[in-house]
């Protein structure tokens, strides 16, 4: 990451420099800071920090898979492990780290892993499919994202700590044991005090024994237990290197030898390895303005604080966290309740904030640190501080109280000052704007809440209005443009643009406002295609290679074997890849755009229909097999599941909704996981809200319990109403009542209680809809001139030749992404 | 089929004054209002793109280069202050009809091409 951030910076200044890269791992440079996301779906492209078009399109040169072997001083000349000889003038060595492997009887043994690089965690990944159990050895940072990652895995997780706490580097024991509390409760079992004392196993491994004579059982063992730099090319070349590992350098980054510099977490300043990004992309700077000769910035060393969210669960350490390097007095503020620990060391005098640690709850990490940062005088009570309103507001205001010099984004160097100037001089009044023109926020992201705290009390000084409008064809937000659209009447986009609109419209707002056309008038969309999104204009489901595939509706998961075998053998004529989806229905996947048509024509001949599977719409209401069949299902969950689905197939709104409606309290429809979900009870049913599964996971919040089946259909249908009015765009119900004024009390005040006095009326909007429904399919199959719209090209009759599929475990499959 | 879709990759924009060849690619009518639609031309795909409400038209590779995948031509499109844009159906990356500059993204430049209209009928102009 150091070594890309170079050549990024050195290009920045310069162009004239030939810059060649040497990288041992077979792939260019990616992002290590965010390597547990490769569990969770991010690809290794994702991860990359430029392609290698951009070390082309620089005129880097790069090569991957090569490993220097030794620098010969005198000639300034490297040689590589395959042979390769070249000359430099000056060499940067971004050597990194290694993992750091404790020597401990039986580490050699299978199922032993370390975590560091994208091969490691291919391996991990391979390993835990066959394994039940699993422990990382470190309870540090770095630790702590592997747990992350192994609960990823679905893997039952261990975390064994040498130290008496978690993160021993960045938080106290009071911190740590909150920590650990928000750990456990996600299912992360973590074991203090524990010095490893050997590796169990024959052949695999079995369990791993303490000193204190306990053991665990386990599968398998991942060691994050620190770093060690990789200084064996500059000790073998004669460089100075530090007894306990790294690369000793000088202010200016310089190794004893004035044409090696090195940088990163290969190199040792001051007695100290520096494991963080941002100092690292900050010895980039100093050394690039070394070489290029440059204004000199000296290194003096970091600021090591530092603010992520680890599982879910904010973590904020900042300054001097422990108080031990001044006369400090903590105050401390502990909430057991909602995992909460604040503590704030402040100077002897009170005048000072010095450092802190912050768990649970670190929405103002930025304004403390940037109080240590500048020496910002405290309130004159300073517990205010922890004890004042918490919310937006004032960290908006805190911003206002920052100096010029503030740096918002450590890891580009951007300043309070730059941000202002761009936003005063440039006229830039989007944070992706700011992100294009300074690189705020493209490192960490740690900074994104306070640059756009930073846009929005700067844009007001000067007079703005702040809202959130769709985007620079409409200066309306998504609930005002819903209005507009049912008093005029408005039936198509560009009648909307020509109203209230101006320029083209674009990739934000068409299909926003395709949605609200749908939303408000459930009018076919096809008839206005181009404004849809590609999934929506083809009504399937655009998959990798650009063919579709196709869901049809299996209402509350109940299918006929008659439907089976249609579905069978729609899928075999067609060549598709079949899978059984999340939601309770089979996926074809592999179709081209012109077998749309006709692959739907066979569905519905079979007594099938669109499954919207494509659409910010109704997907599926799950259901488990309720009182009809289990011994213990109190109603019929499927009968209910299957009216609901049937009552609302179709309905758009501004994110997909899912249901689910379990027969009993033993939840097997994972209904409290849903947009809106009902559990039978003895006496009626629960009905639950706002649940979503996905990257966030969110339960279900009880709205009310054991109420009868058409009370529980009037509240859904109000709620749903009222989600589809009032929502953002793309916001899924969990984030709509995350983000509410007033929360679940506020909603069941306007849902039960009719609050608004709009009950009546949503439920004739909610009426209106449901009678509009036509299947989607249907008004293509029947309609010739629809139908001619889907081939691939206008010209020819012709299939797109460079669709290619390959053969996995007997089903065809999209060759990879980019040879 | 990786050496078609690396023809088309590199295969430069067209500048209108070197046309040599304006291919017929079909009528008006058969190419959506506001949207686009794909034309084989030779061995390669062609994205065409009909801005009716700004009455321009506009053409560029199908390839988004990105992902590698023939898919511009199925994109939404739309403008950035007046610049007129397409934008891949797959991640969204946006690039300029006017240039093939990617908009939003670190990309590589598509390649765009002339296009007229005569007599109800779509040209799009090659150099070869």
């Amino acid at each position: 990451m150091v070594g890309y951030k170079f050549c990024e910076k050195l290009r920045n200044v310069s162009t004239d420099y030939q810059l060649i890269v040497y990288g041992e791992e077979p792939r260019p440079a990616y992002d290590r800071v965010h390597l547990s996301s490769y569990f969770s779906g991010s690809s290794v492209d994702d991860l990359l920090l430029a392609p290698s078009s951009w070390y082309k399109g620089n005129d880097i040169e790069l090569f991957t898979g090569e490993l220097v072997v030794s620098i010969d001083r005198t000639s300034r000349t490297i040689t590589t492990h395959i042979g390769r000889k070249d000359h430099y003038d000056y060499l940067v060595l971004a050597t990194g780290s290694s993992a750091f492997v404790p020597n401990i009887e039986g580490v050699d043994r299978n199922g032993v892993f370390v975590y560091r690089t994208i091969e490691d965690l291919n391996q991990i990944i391979q390993y835990g499919k066959t394994i039940k159990k699993v422990a990382v050895m470190g309870g540090g940072l770095l630790g702590l994202e592997a747990a992350k990652a192994m609960l990823d895995l679905e893997l039952e997780t261990h975390v064994i700590e040498f130290a008496s706490r978690l993160m021993p580097r960045q938080i106290d024991e009071d911190a740590s044991a909150i920590l650990a509390g928000k750990l456990s409760k996600l299912g992360i079992t973590i074991h203090t005090n524990k010095a490893t004392t050997k590796i169990n196993g024959n052949g695999k491994l079995e369990s791993i024994s303490f000193s204190d004579s306990t053991s665990l059982p386990i599968d398998m063992l991942v060691i994050s237990a620190g770093i060690r730099p990789r200084d064996e090319l500059a000790k073998s070349s004669g460089l100075a290197t530090h007894p306990r590992g790294g690369i000793i350098i000088d202010e200016h980054t310089r190794t004893n030898d004035e044409h090696i510099f090195a940088i990163g977490e290969a190199a040792v300043y001051n007695n100290m390895v520096y494991g963080l990004v941002a100092p690292g992309y900050e010895m980039a700077e100093v050394a690039v303005r070394q070489i290029t000769g440059t204004a000199a910035r000296p290194f003096l060393g970091y600021d090591m604080s530092t603010k992520l969210k680890l599982i879910g669960v904010d973590v904020g350490s900042f300054g001097d966290p422990f108080g031990e390097l001044n006369n400090t007095v903590p105050l401390v503020w502990i909430d057991k309740r909602n995992g909460i620990y604040k503590r704030l060391n402040i100077s002897e005098d009170g005048k000072y904030l010095l450092g802190g640690i912050l768990i649970g709850d670190a929405s103002q990490y930025n304004l403390f640190h940037q109080m240590v940062v500048n020496k910002m005088p405290l309130p004159s009570e300073p517990e205010s501080l922890l004890l004042g309103t918490k919310g937006k507001s004032e960290e908006g205001a805190g911003v206002k109280s920052l100096p010029d010099t503030a740096q918002i984004c450590s890891c580009e160097n951007v300043t309070k000052g730059q941000l202002v100037c761009e936003i005063v001089e440039k006229q830039i009044t989007t944070v992706d704007g700011l992100k294009k023109s300074t690189k705020a926020c493209t490192g960490c992201g740690g900074c994104t809440p306070m640059v756009n705290d930073i846009l929005k009390v700067t844009l007001e000084s000067l007079g703005h209005k702040v809202k959130k409008t769709i985007c620079e064809h409409f200066d309306f937000t998504r609930q005002e443009l819903y209005d507009l659209i049912k008093v005029k009447s408005v039936k198509t986009f560009d009648g909307l643009l020509d109203l209230h609109g101006q320029g083209d419209g674009c990739e934000v707002c068409k299909p926003v406002v395709a949605s609200l056309l749908a939303s408000i008038w459930n009018e076919p969309i096809v008839t206005q295609s181009t404004i849809q999104d590609t999934n929506d204009r083809f009504l399937a489901n655009i998959q990798r290679g650009g063919t579709y595939s196709v869901v049809p509706r299996i209402a509350g998961g109940e299918i006929t074997p008659e439907k089976l075998i249609a579905i069978g053998r729609v899928a075999e004529k067609y060549k598709l890849y079949t899978k059984i989806t999340g939601g309770q229905r089979i996926d074809l996947f592999g179709a081209k755009v012109e077998q749309l048509p006709a692959i739907w024509e066979e569905l519905i001949e079979e007594g099938f229909e669109s499954g919207h599977a494509y659409g910010k719409a109704l997907r599926t209401v799950k259901s488990c097999v309720g009182s009809s069949w289990c011994r213990f299902g109190v109603q019929d969950s499927v009968a209910y599941a299957i009216f609901i689905e049937n009552r609302y197939k179709g309905l758009r709104a501004p994110h997909k909704i899912k249901g689910g409606v379990s027969g009993c309290i033993r939840e097997c429809a994972e209904a409290q996981s849903k947009d809106f979900g009902v559990i039978a009870t003895e006496k009626g049913w629960n009905l639950y809200v706002c649940g979503n599964g996905g990257s966030r996971p969110q339960h279900a919040k009880l709205l009310v319990n054991d109420v009868d089946i058409d009370t529980c259909t009037k509240l859904i249908d109000r709620f749903l109403m009222f989600y589809i009015k009032t929502a953002d765009p793309l916001t899924r119900t969990a984030t709509w009542l995350n983000k509410m004024e007033g929360g679940l009390d506020y909603l069941k005040e306007v849902l039960i209680n009719d609050s608004l006095g709009i009950g009546q009326q949503l439920e004739t909007e909610m009426q209106e809809l449901i009678a509009n429904y036509e299947c989607e399919w249907k008004k293509v199959v029947e309609s010739p001139e629809l139908r001619a719209q889907f081939k691939h090209f206008v010209n020819s009759e012709e299939a797109d030749s460079t669709l290619v599929f390959a053969e996995v475990r007997g089903q065809k499959n999209p060759t990879n992404w980019k040879a | 089929m990786t050496e078609q879709l690396n023809d088309l990759k590199t295969h430069t924009s067209e500048e209108v004054d070197n046309i040599k060849i304006w291919f017929k690619a079909a009528r008006e009518d058969q190419f959506p209002e506001n949207g686009g639609a794909c034309v084989k031309y030779k061995n390669l795909q062609i994205a065409v793109f009909n801005f009716s409400n700004r009455k321009e038209w506009y053409a560029s590779q199908n390839l988004c280069p990105h992902k590698m995948q023939m898919s511009l031509s199925r994109g939404m499109i739309g403008s950035v202050e007046g610049e007129p844009k397409v934008a891949c159906p797959f991640h969204k990356k946006t690039f300029s009809l006017r240039n093939g500059q990617c908009l939003n993204a670190e990309e590589e430049k598509i390649s765009v091409f002339p296009v007229k209209v005569e007599d109800g009928f779509v040209y799009i102009g090659f150099t070869q």
